[in-house]
């Protein structure tokens, strides 16, 4: 007994000892504090990307929710309109005959001609169906909102190019000469000017230089292998025929370093011509397409365009009419850079000086973008809308829905409470496991070969992009269905078919309505993955230029995650912002979907 | 072990104790079982038994655990059809009728054959609908007014009307422990059965409601044939008129409750009650 006594009393010690030992609660304490680091770090990294993600979405994407007009006085002759025939009336030339009034001063054929290209194209199907709403605006002059090409819209969002007011001092001589004009500042005002050229050349001076001498690397290699090359077709001797390897490498070899050698020379020249000019004292220099553009204002709406800078004075041209040559007071007169050269960009100097002038008059006006959402698609973005998206995403979703709810939830109720067990069973059930992991353009292939080859139904249409979805989501909501109805405590159903109730009774009246929340969260998931699939959609033809909006289940609809990707592929600047407008709707309709899965959860879940 | 012992464990055969018991003569049995196998899968866990069990009485099961008391139980209202690998074999009757008959309707069985669980189990409705639940599916009232009669007089019966009268819209789930057996015993005497099965009812509660229970289950007996199965023995003792002792898959021993905790005919028995294992 007492051998007994000591030794648990020994136990007792040693493991009491064991537990206060302070070193080893340290290192518990220092791993679990460790852990914690972990776990925070790991969520402030994916908020620091969803952040990135979302900032870089709504940068730019917020473009695409802003829209230009201009309030023009549009004549409507009632000699150019065809009182009989309103619709095929030309219209053009009212519409274009407006703007063009609007800039007296501007004659040259090319320029009168470019001035309309300013306004959507669709300006004037807008006055068009205003006449053609109320004949009697005929003869009469009418003030309309026109709508601004895309390019005007990007350039007021300030997305083509910086706008930067470099600030004068001096007081400004005018005259005419050569056809341009010169104008000389009291205050040496235009060394700025020449300094920020100079700037800028000297950049591209030295990314040339650096483009030089890594050629200059890659022809010290090329020398360096020519020897060995060579020596090889040497050895050959006789054998060296021109096909030969040897042979062949030595000609390959000696075409290149020429090539390298000439590109080599060419950019030498021009990086020693830039040198020249950056080193150039004289104070003299020419502005070119590749060079930011410099405007200078004057009174009464003037516009002189430098061309060319020559010390203390610059030439230019009147890309607005100048009213008078002779002295300008200080404060009179602006400068202004437009730091995008004009070769870069896609809106042209008059165009900019054309749309400020009109922004000076207070013609332009900037609102929400209302057109966007309410049409279709469009070659020409600034008319281009995500309805014809959102109404198709919405039948195509309603077909899905309708499909695969209703069939995933029955297969599910059947596996899970009432097939026997068997070979058979099992092997459905692999199948179905399968089934959710097959890639979903496997799918599309499937609808094409089926929906459309076999049964016929109509291309491109969303009864069928639905039926193809529903195939793809009917996995995920049957095994999200099995899992809820797995979870239902046994016990609920002992209970039911204890006091009596059927077998159906026990699963209908007791079980599915405690799996509610999870079939519903099962099958809101599933709906969101179908939301954004574009995969098996392109196979079936939604992917086509789709302009006018779907009224029916059967008529040709694109989808959101579609018009995106077909949005992303364009070139055109004011469709990328449409795509991260889309992409936007998107997300928004995602949220909205979650927020109802949340919403309709709590409702079946209050019922127990 | 003498060689009785191991000779007696081989045959399954059941004592009697007294050799007829006094309980059985107070009228015809109600349930009645004869060479009762159960087998899950391969592995057999009740050997064939006989026993009669008396109407308006209460009949405890006792035994260690795994000794296929609760299977057997479970015989008695074919909830063992439940369980795919389950093969019952035998012959049980109730009141003269075969109950594995392939032309008897499971569910009006389980309605004539109430069963109590373990574990509380109320539905996740409201107190209300958790009684009112069995006499609507099985069309026992037709109006609002039948409905609550039952309703109420269930929750009378069952001793649990005092406690929940002013809030029977409540959940049934938010009651306690005790108070959640009882609502499962008020729902199992709502459809109006003839026998109430309970298997192990009180294993999951606390003494004072322990002690309600047992109460309550001494009330029914005036109206009901109630089968217990329990851990207990001296919830055996305090509660049943006749106990059958239960091990490995065998009943070894079945009688009257007085006399086999004072005079136990089987050394297994005897070694049970006294503690020695189990």
């Amino acid at each position: 007994m007492t051998d007994m006594a000591d030794s648990t009393s020994a136990k007792a010690k040693g493991s009491q000892s064991r537990v206060l030992d302070a070193a080893r609660v340290r290192k518990r304490y220092r791993a679990e504090t460790r852990f914690r680091w972990y776990g925070l770090a790991a969520i402030g990294f994916a908020c620091a990307f969803l952040v990135l993600l979302l900032g870089d979405i709504l940068l730019k994407g917020l473009p695409a929710f802003e829209a230009n007009t201009v309030a023009l006085d549009v004549t409507l002759d009632a000699g150019k309109i065809d009182a009989d025939a309103i619709a095929k009336s030309n219209f053009n030339s009212i519409v274009n005959g407006a703007i063009r009034d609007m800039f007296p001063g501007v004659t040259s054929r090319s320029d009168r001609r470019a001035l309309p290209k300013l306004l959507s194209f669709d300006a004037v199907d807008e006055v068009r169906s205003a006449v053609v709403a109320n004949p009697s605006l005929i003869g009469t002059t009418q003030n309309f909102d026109l709508k601004l090409s895309d390019e005007a819209d990007l350039f007021f969002q300030g997305m083509s190019t910086d706008e930067v007011t470099i600030p004068v001092t001096g007081s400004l001589t005018v005259e005419a000469a050569d056809g341009g004009f010169r104008l000389t500042s009291s205050s040496n005002d235009f060394a700025g000017v020449l300094a920020r050229v100079k700037q800028r050349l000297e950049t591209r001076r030295a990314k040339l230089a650096l483009q030089a001498s890594q050629l200059t690397r890659v022809r010290e290699r090329l020398a360096a292998e020519m020897p060995l090359a060579e020596a090889a077709v040497k050895e050959a001797g006789a054998d060296a025929t021109h096909t030969h390897p040897a042979t062949r490498r030595l000609a390959k070899l000696q075409a290149d370093t020429s090539s390298v050698a000439a590109t080599l020379e060419r950019l030498k020249a021009q990086t020693d011509q830039l040198a020249a000019r950056v080193n150039d004292t004289s104070g003299a220099e020419q502005l070119t397409a590749v060079l930011p553009s410099y405007f200078i204002n004057l009174p009464e709406k003037g516009v002189v365009k430098i061309t060319g800078i020559g010390g203390s004075h610059i030439t230019g041209e009147a890309y607005m009419p100048v009213a008078a040559t002779g002295a300008v007071a200080a404060g009179n007169w602006s400068l202004v850079e437009y730091s995008q050269p004009e070769a870069d960009r896609r809106i042209s100097d008059k165009d900019i000086i054309w749309l400020t002038s009109l922004r000076e008059a207070g013609l332009v006006k900037s609102g929400f973008n209302w057109p966007f959402f309410q049409r279709g698609d469009s070659r020409e973005a600034e008319v281009a809308g995500v309805l014809g998206g959102m109404i198709g995403s919405a039948l195509t979703l309603t077909v899905t829905l309708l499909l695969s709810l209703p069939i995933g939830v029955a297969a599910a109720i059947y596996l899970e409470e009432f097939a026997p067990r068997n070979r058979i069973t099992q092997l459905i059930e692999v199948n179905i496991n399968n089934l959710a992991a097959v890639p979903s353009i496997v799918f599309g292939l499937l609808g094409l070969a089926v929906f459309l080859n076999f049964f016929g139904l109509p291309r491109s249409s969303a009864m069928v992009g639905g039926m193809v979805l529903a195939l793809m989501t009917l996995p995920t909501i049957i095994i999200a269905s099995r899992a809820a109805l797995r979870a239902v405590p046994p016990s609920i159903r002992e209970g039911a078919l204890g006091v009596g109730a059927s077998r159906q009774q026990a699963v209908f009246h007791h079980v599915l309505p405690l799996a509610m929340p999870g079939i519903m969260t099962g099958t809101i998931i599933g709906m969101a993955q179908a939301l954004g699939e574009t995969a098996p959609l392109l196979m079936i033809g939604m992917v086509a230029f789709i302009v006018d909006v779907p009224t029916g289940f059967s008529d040709a609809a694109t989808v959101l995650p579609v018009q995106i990707y077909l949005w992303s592929d364009l070139p055109e600047a004011a469709f990328q912002a449409k795509t991260a407008g889309a992409i936007m709707v998107l997300l928004g309709f995602l949220f909205l979907m979650n927020a109802l899965a949340v919403v309709l959860r709590r409702q079946f879940e209050r019922r127990w | 072990m003498d060689a009785a012992v191991m000779q007696a464990e081989k045959t399954h055969k059941t004592v009697m104790t007294p050799a007829e018991p006094l309980i059985m003569k107070q009228g015809k049995p109600k349930i009645v079982a004869e060479g009762v196998t159960v087998h899950y899968g391969e592995k057999q866990a009740i050997f064939p038994l006989d026993i009669k069990i008396p109407d308006r009485a209460v009949s405890a099961f006792i035994g260690p655990s795994g000794c296929g008391k609760s299977t057997f139980l479970r015989c008695m209202n074919r909830m063992n059809d439940t369980i795919p690998i389950c093969r019952v074999g035998g012959k049980i009757t109730i009141d003269g009728n075969d109950i594995y008959d392939p032309g008897l309707d499971v569910v009006q069985l389980r309605a004539r054959v109430g069963m109590v669980f373990q574990k509380p189990n109320p539905f996740p409705k409201s107190i209300f609908e958790n009684v009112a639940y069995g006499p609507r599916i099985h069309g026992l009232a037709h109006s609002k007014t039948d409905i609550e009669e039952i309703v109420v007089k269930s929750l009378k019966r069952a001793g649990l009307f005092e406690e929940v009268k002013d809030r029977l819209d409540a959940p049934g789930t938010g009651l306690s422990g005790g108070q959640q057996q009882r609502l499962c015993i008020a729902r199992a005497i709502a459809v109006n059965p003839e026998v109430i099965l309970m298997d192990e009812p009180c294993s999951a509660l606390d003494p004072i409601a322990t002690a309600r229970i047992e109460e309550l289950i001494d009330e029914l007996r005036q109206n009901y044939c109630i089968v217990i199965v329990t851990h207990s023995m001296q919830q055996a003792a305090r509660v049943s008129q006749l106990t059958a002792f239960f091990h490995l898959g065998t009943l070894v021993e079945v009688g009257d409750t007085e006399a086999i905790f004072t005079n136990p005919q089987e050394r297994r028995t005897q070694d049970y009650i006294m503690g020695r294992f189990g």
